[in-house]
């Protein structure tokens, strides 16, 4: 059973997206994801600045089964990515929430998480 | 739901995720391929390949038989038990299978792939007609693979009564003990036995195992392991359309006796006349990046290949493959990776044997 926590937003793309104090958005994998990824082996991230449109493809996951595109779960700007995780990229597996976060944006329409779905909508999704 | 083998309980009771694979259900892995694969390298490991084809060949014509179906000569087997791995060829000369030979008491056991087992069947009971020999397939037995640098030690702990038996074994060599037969033989660069056991048998000596500190592993782990060691895959390497000489598989022809009219001989000296037109080669990507199966390979000046089994690498921890390239490709290519012409390096393979990286 994959872990979905409660707090979060979801895309069907299955990315998580958590919105910071400062108004940016902070997106990753969701755990439903790197399981079915299985051992993450590389991480392609977007460049810093960026502006991307939703659904972009931006980043890359490459696990020893397939190479898997990221894509943008919304429109903004990239602000900041995580260089740690390009250098342990096993943390997307260990990690999904927490340390495995993959970019953070600036979102070009501030109230754009209220239109995505909630943990209990995507948790039917992954069924 | 697929075919699944006398072990399927021990995989879901050790949270194996199951997938299907040639018809049958099998683990993939137990939660992490990488930490399995890793432990073969450094320890022990075990597979279930009881889902593989053992076919027994038996009467007065048996080895003429094989020595007409098969690319390599079984009678270079001296002894009881000792093993050999050929092709068995179509009159084209293409490869409908690799299978391991080993000599038994009067008679012959092969092991074939299961995700050719229909073909393989239909092809040697057709061909079995013109001599005097029968076939019989032994779906009643399992087979564990335990491979490793501590394997060895950890079965000759679990059955005592066969260990010296099981440590005078020599590598490429087999040994029935009743129903029971082990060889040490694998597909993943280490020491270690692959172990044919009655199926009523072999939940117990699974667990056995399992408490001696053997790992499960899943079929991820034994391909990223196999390729590792340079090991072609059926169906990905090598198939009905290619033949050894462009598969990496030249040595596991017997040409000599010159007499000895395989089937497939014909075609093989006449592409060797002509020039073969293709190789497998392995292939290092030193820099980021996954090579994967059907990627296409350039080779400046010469042409174009492709990718025909890629992963990454745990043990060296970058991406290998391996990929038909034409026959004059010399020592660097490019592969084409999500739309980008990547720099690689052509090598001879194994990539790794014993735990230890093997090219230059």
């Amino acid at each position: 059973m994959s872990n979905i926590p409660a707090e979060l937003k979801y895309v069907e793309s299955h990315e998580w997206l958590r919105k910071e104090a400062d108004g940016t958005i902070t997106v990753g994998i969701t755990d439903f994801a790197q399981a079915a990824l299985g051992d993450v082996v590389f991480i392609e991230l977007p460049e810093v600045g960026a502006e991307v449109e939703a659904d972009d493809d931006i980043a890359v996951v490459e696990s020893v089964k397939a190479a898997s595109d990221v894509y943008a779960p919304i429109a903004g700007k990239i602000v900041a990515v995580n260089e740690d995780l390009v250098d342990a990229p096993e943390k997307a597996n260990e990690d999904p929430y927490g340390d495995a976060w993959f970019f953070r944006m600036e979102p070009a329409d501030a109230d754009v998480l209220d239109t995505l779905m909630s943990a209990e909508d995507y948790a039917a999704k992954c069924e | 739901m697929g075919k699944q083998t006398p072990l399927y309980q021990q995989h879901l009771d050790a949270n194996g995720k199951i997938v299907d694979f040639g018809g049958w259900d099998m683990p993939i892995h137990y939660g992490s391929q990488l930490q399995e694969h890793n432990v073969v390298r450094e320890d022990a490991g075990m597979f279930d390949v009881s889902h593989m084809t053992i076919v027994d060949i038996q009467g007065p014509e048996a080895l003429a038989y094989l020595q007409k179906i098969l690319a390599n000569d079984v009678s270079k087997l001296g002894f009881t038990g000792k093993a050999l791995y050929t092709g068995m060829l179509n009159e084209e000369g293409g490869v409908i299978d690799d299978l391991i030979v080993y000599k038994m008491e009067g008679w012959y056991r092969t092991v074939v792939n299961c995700g050719t087992r229909e073909k393989d069947l239909a092809w040697m009971n057709k061909q079995i007609e013109a001599f005097d020999a029968t076939l019989t397939e032994r779906p009643e037995l399992a087979m564990v693979a335990v491979q490793g640098p501590n394997a060895i030690e950890k079965v000759k702990q679990v059955r005592t009564e066969q260990a010296d038996l099981i440590g005078d074994l020599k590598v490429f060599q087999g040994l029935p003990v009743g129903e029971w037969f082990y060889a040490r033989t694998g597909y993943t660069g280490e020491d270690g036995l692959e172990i044919m056991i009655p199926a009523a048998e072999v939940a117990e000596f699974w667990t056995a195992l399992v408490e001696a500190g053997v790992a499960p592993a899943g079929l991820g782990a034994r391909d990223t392991l196999r390729l590792e060691a340079g090991m072609n895959l059926y169906g990905n390497d090598m198939d009905d359309s290619i033949s050894p000489l462009q598969a990496g598989m030249g040595w596991t022809i017997a040409w000599e006796p010159t007499d000895r009219d395989f089937i497939g001989r014909k075609a093989l000296e006449a592409q060797k006349a002509a020039g073969v037109p293709s190789k497998l080669v392995g292939i290092v990507l030193e820099t980021r990046g996954v090579m994967r199966s059907h990627q296409k390979v350039v080779v400046e000046g010469i042409g174009e290949g492709e990718v025909t089994s890629g992963t990454f690498s745990p043990t060296l921890q970058h991406s290998i493959a391996m990929a038909r390239v034409p026959y004059d490709t010399g020592s660097e290519c490019n592969i084409e990776m999500r739309g980008k012409l990547i720099p690689a390096r052509i090598v001879k393979m194994p990539f790794v044997r014993n735990g230890k990286k093997v090219f230059e």
